[in-house]
């Protein structure tokens, strides 16, 4: 945490994208946050995303619940659209806003308690609409706001900064989320922003239900031996399954790769996500076998991370009930309101 | 790369831009911050331990430090209409810090209680031989300045006018240092280093300066001499009141600061029609870019790509100077050739006209036969570090050592030269050079407090208030610069980066959370594998493209990449610091201060002293 703005100076170098504007643009308010806070890091690695992408910063709705990492929106996109709602219920907001207007880009961001504990029921069925959005979950594993207690997601056997060990099997959002039928679930480090920033691109435009669980340590309460959210111990256990490299419809692609399989795939936009297998045996399309594997590595003390499951066919909530394709507030009253003739004539056909 | 020595004194030097580019590396930015808190004394002392003349520096000072300052690196051109990134004003704000100083004479050294039975003669009371005298004197060295001249100051005397450097600053800071005990034999002009050598003294420094004005020997030059001068020996004459008027239409000839300070001087002495005219191109010219600005400002044009050809007279008056008209062309070692346009030559009128072509070193007074050899341009064969002439006593120093330089080369030459002095007369050999002495002090005072002002301005370089050009080109004494008044010296102070503050990494406490790099606003600081650096300065977080300042590297973190740092844009805002979990980075003053004259800079008696690199 600092006191002070960041100042407006930037380096020389610094470039515009196409939509004219530089990385710095994308930033928010200096955070609040303490220092080192893997949160930040994913902040960061949100703006570089978007700058990259060449988001105007207006299409992008974000919105959060209540914790440390609920916090965060204020601190990127600050020409944004925004929301920070109730406790656990972003996704009752998200989707509310996504029905009104599917013209913008939605961000969740959420952490493990706001995702895994209070709001474990709004995550579970957010995933099963396919909501196109993309979910962010800031997984630290502990209860920053409130001095570090175990959340939902803490390991078993993982041991607190004051010596408690927790008893209580932890709820993987990622199996979670493949389990319910999010068509696009990846796992990434706040510490990675190598591999993050692609996978929040390809999350960004994917046309579906997408959720990062991302590990991102807690400085204050949860980096010290003993914890398995910590720096030290993610960088021992992360197993990448694959590296991946994102590219909008309109980009050529022009990645060399080096040793390892590479698998293409093109999303639904006509996106391409390009991903260099790091595991041969991993299937990033293959639902069943993806939730099977994570959970086999988990069992081995591994953290499996990269994009672990996309389906590159998905569909979408609007899709799904056949809603108008305009936002809302774009039509007028007699679209909106038909009148009593239009209603008649809905009646009539359900008796 | 192998990781960055941060021991070495020269790498934290090097990222003060200011102090590394000053000759006499003078600490810019702990004067400026002393400044802005209102401690002008303090701010005096530290410039004049370094620069001996911070009031007429303040004016004066050629100022390298400027064009070095990062601030003109990092500032947004694009934010108002200037179109263009600017230093901090540093040199006028040491002038603050001397117009506002109450009476230090307190602080000042005091003359030897004792002298040590050594005899140092000066020739010229210039700066170098000032500074010279004033390192050595409070040692009890028996110091003896000469000068031709009835006051003491050389050229800052008689050839800076007095709008520019009022008489009463220099008669005090050269007091300053006659009054440490240094005997002034004014009016006494050397003729004779013969002989002044045979009165015993243990060392003589010549610093006698550059006081032969070049002439333009072109037609007509002979025959309308009376209305024709030398700008050196004019201003000398302006500066003595031997002069006091000039015609009202005057060419200046010459495109340096001499030449300026000519067309200014004439402009207040009853020339309505004063015109600078020069061989080279306005941006070839010598002069500093605000000189030209200043007398632009004064409704001086200067007119460029004209060489003097014959000066027009009717029966040996004056009448004018007629001018072949040239281009600028360069060959592939950047040479430059004046070529003619072919165009008519153009012919000016005037009634005076101001030599200002260049100036030369002139020994008369030395004679060729005492051991002192002199190279094919006249100037002394010199050691470039020590000072020292052939003959081993005699050193020389300012504008009289590798020609004509500035004041503050002046005061470098004059320190290096009492360290060679002080040295010799002790026995020990003068080609050893002291260290420096470097101190590194951590700023932090709580979680987001330092000891110094962190925060960033943006405000653009202030101008220094100027007199009403109506009073100010009434009299030649009056002072046109008001100088930074405390508000707007505050605003200006503001604006210094405290490149001094260094970030300092310590490799073992670093967890990279990537925080420092994610909040760098100038994107300054990466984490990745090793390189060479020519490789590795182009795959940085943000490209590393200017060469001439350093990458700080650490050792290998736990990831097994490093941190790299480009020096060249940091803020030294401290953010990294104040971003970082772990303290593993530290904002850390870095002082550095030369070792000048005295038990310091002797090897015997200076135990912490390094010795000279390997």
């Amino acid at each position: 945490m600092t006191y002070l703005a960041k100042p407006k100076l930037h380096h020389p170098s610094l470039a515009k994208n196409r939509v004219g504007y530089t990385r710095r643009d994308y930033e928010g308010k200096i955070s609040t946050l303490c220092a080192g806070c893997g949160h930040d890091s994913i902040s960061a690695a949100i703006i570089q995303a978007c700058w990259e992408l060449d988001i105007e910063p207006h299409r992008v709705a974000k919105l959060s619940g209540i914790g440390c990492s609920s916090k965060t929106p204020d601190y990127f996109l600050g020409n944004s659209h925004g929301f920070n709602t109730v406790h656990g219920r972003m996704p009752s907001v998200l989707t509310g806003a996504y029905l009104a207007n599917r013209e913008l880009i939605y961000l969740g961001v959420s952490g493990d308690g706001d995702s895994a504990s209070i709001g474990l029921g709004q995550f579970a069925h957010l995933m099963r609409r396919g909501v196109n959005m993309t979910y962010l979950v800031e997984n630290n594993g502990v209860y920053g706001l409130t001095k570090g207690q175990f959340s939902a997601t803490a390991d078993k056997g993982s041991r607190s900064k004051k010596g408690q060990t927790n008893s209580d099997a932890p709820i993987d959002l990622v199996t979670l989320a493949l389990f319910m039928g999010a068509t696009y679930v990846a796992r990434g480090f706040s510490g990675d922003k190598a591999q993050l920033v692609p996978l929040i691109r390809a999350a960004l435009a994917h046309q579906g239900a997408a959720v990062i669980d991302i590990l991102s340590p807690c400085i204050a309460f949860n980096n010290h031996a003993g914890s398995t959210k910590s720096y030290d111990y993610v960088r021992e256990h992360n197993e990448a399954v694959n590296r991946l490299d994102f590219f909008p419809q309109r980009e050529e692609i022009t990645a060399e790769y080096g040793a390892g399989e590479l698998v293409q795939i093109r999303q639904h936009d006509g996106s391409v996500v390009n991903l260099r297998k790091l595991h041969t045996d991993y299937d990033p399309t293959d639902r069943i076998r993806a939730m099977s594997y994570v959970q086999e590595h988990a069992a081995r003390g591994e953290l499996v991370t990269g994009l672990l499951y996309v389906d590159a066919d998905a569909g979408d909530l609007h899709e799904q009930i056949g809603t108008v394709e305009q936002a809302l507030n774009t039509l007028g009253a007699a679209e909106l309101c038909p009148g009593s003739a239009a209603l008649e004539k809905i009646n009539a056909s359900l008796r | 790369m192998k990781p960055t020595d941060i021991g070495a004194p020269d790498y934290f030097h090097k990222v003060v831009d200011c102090q590394w580019a000053c000759p006499a590396h003078t600490p810019v930015p702990e004067y400026i911050r002393l400044i802005a808190a209102g401690r002008y004394d303090e701010a005096y002392l530290v410039n004049w331990v370094s620069n001996v003349f911070p009031g007429i520096l303040g004016r004066t000072c050629d100022r390298p430090c400027e064009p070095a300052c990062r601030r003109s690196r990092v500032e947004d051109e694009t934010a108002d209409g200037r179109g263009r990134k600017e230093p901090v004003a540093i040199c006028r704000l040491k002038r603050v810090a001397a117009d506002y100083k109450e009476d230090i004479r307190g602080l000042l050294p005091q003359p030897a209680a004792q002298k040590n039975g050594r005899r140092v003669a000066c020739i010229g009371a210039g700066p170098a031989s000032l500074t010279v005298a004033r390192d050595l004197a409070p040692l009890g060295y028996e110091v003896v300045v000469y000068d031709g001249d009835r006051l003491a100051g050389g050229m800052m005397r008689t050839q800076i006018p007095k709008f520019r450097l009022p008489e009463e600053v220099i008669d005090e800071e050269t007091g300053y240092v006659l009054d440490l005990g240094v005997e002034f034999r004014s009016g006494q002009y050397v003729s004779s280093l013969k002989e002044l050598l045979a009165e015993g003294y243990d060392a003589v420094f010549v610093g006698s300066g550059a006081p032969r004005g070049q002439d333009l020997d072109v037609p007509g030059r002979k025959t309308a001499a009376k209305q024709i001068h030398l700008g050196i020996d004019w201003l000398a004459n302006v500066a003595f009141g031997h002069v006091t008027s000039i015609s009202k239409r005057v060419i200046v000839l010459g495109g340096g600061n001499t030449a300026m300070d000519c067309c200014r001087s004439a402009r207040r002495l009853g020339g309505e029609d004063v015109k600078v005219i020069v061989r080279s191109g306005f941006e070839q010219m010598k002069a500093s870019p605000w000189e030209k600005e200043d007398a632009m400002h004064e409704g001086i044009p200067i007119l460029n790509n004209l060489v003097p050809k014959a000066f027009t007279h009717n029966g040996g008056r004056l009448t004018g100077v007629t001018f072949q008209k040239v281009r600028s062309v360069y060959d592939e070692n950047g040479r430059r050739t004046l070529v003619p346009t072919g165009e008519p030559d153009p012919h000016f009128e005037c009634d005076e006209v101001l030599v200002a072509v260049g100036q030369d070193n002139a020994f008369p007074w030395i004679e060729r036969d005492i051991g002192i050899e002199f190279d094919k341009w006249g100037l002394p064969r010199l050691d470039e570090r020590t000072m020292q002439s052939t003959l081993p006593q005699v050193f020389f120093g300012g504008d009289a050592a590798f020609g004509p330089k500035n004041i503050i080369w002046a005061v470098a030459h004059g320190h290096e030269a009492a360290v060679s002095i002080d040295r010799m007369l002790n026995g020990e050999e003068i080609a050893v050079r002291p260290a420096p002495t470097t101190h590194l002090v951590s700023q932090k005072m709580g979680i987001h407090a330092w000891r110094y002002d962190n925060a960033i301005s943006v405000d653009r370089r202030l101008r220094v208030p100027l007199r009403d050009i109506g009073a100010a080109l009434k009299n030649i004494k009056i002072e046109v610069e008001l100088g930074f008044d405390p508000q707007l010296a505050f605003k200006e102070a503001q604006r210094c980066l405290n490149c001094d503050v260094q970030t300092v990494f310590t490799t073992r406490l670093c967890i990279e959370c990537d925080a420092c790099m994610d909040i760098c606003p100038m994107d300054c600081i990466s984490f990745t594998h090793n390189g060479d650096e020519e490789e590795l300065r182009l795959r940085l977080h943000a490209p590393a493209l200017n060469l001439s300042q350093d990458l700080y590297v650490s050792d290998t973190l736990k990831t097994g990449r490093l941190m790299v740092k480009d020096e060249d844009v940091c803020l030294h805002c401290g953010l990294c610091a104040e971003r970082c979990p772990t303290g593993a980075w530290d904002m850390q003053k870095f002082l550095f201060a030369m070792t000048h004259a005295g038990a310091g800079c002797r090897t015997a008696s200076a135990p912490h002293s390094q010795p000279a690199a390997a």
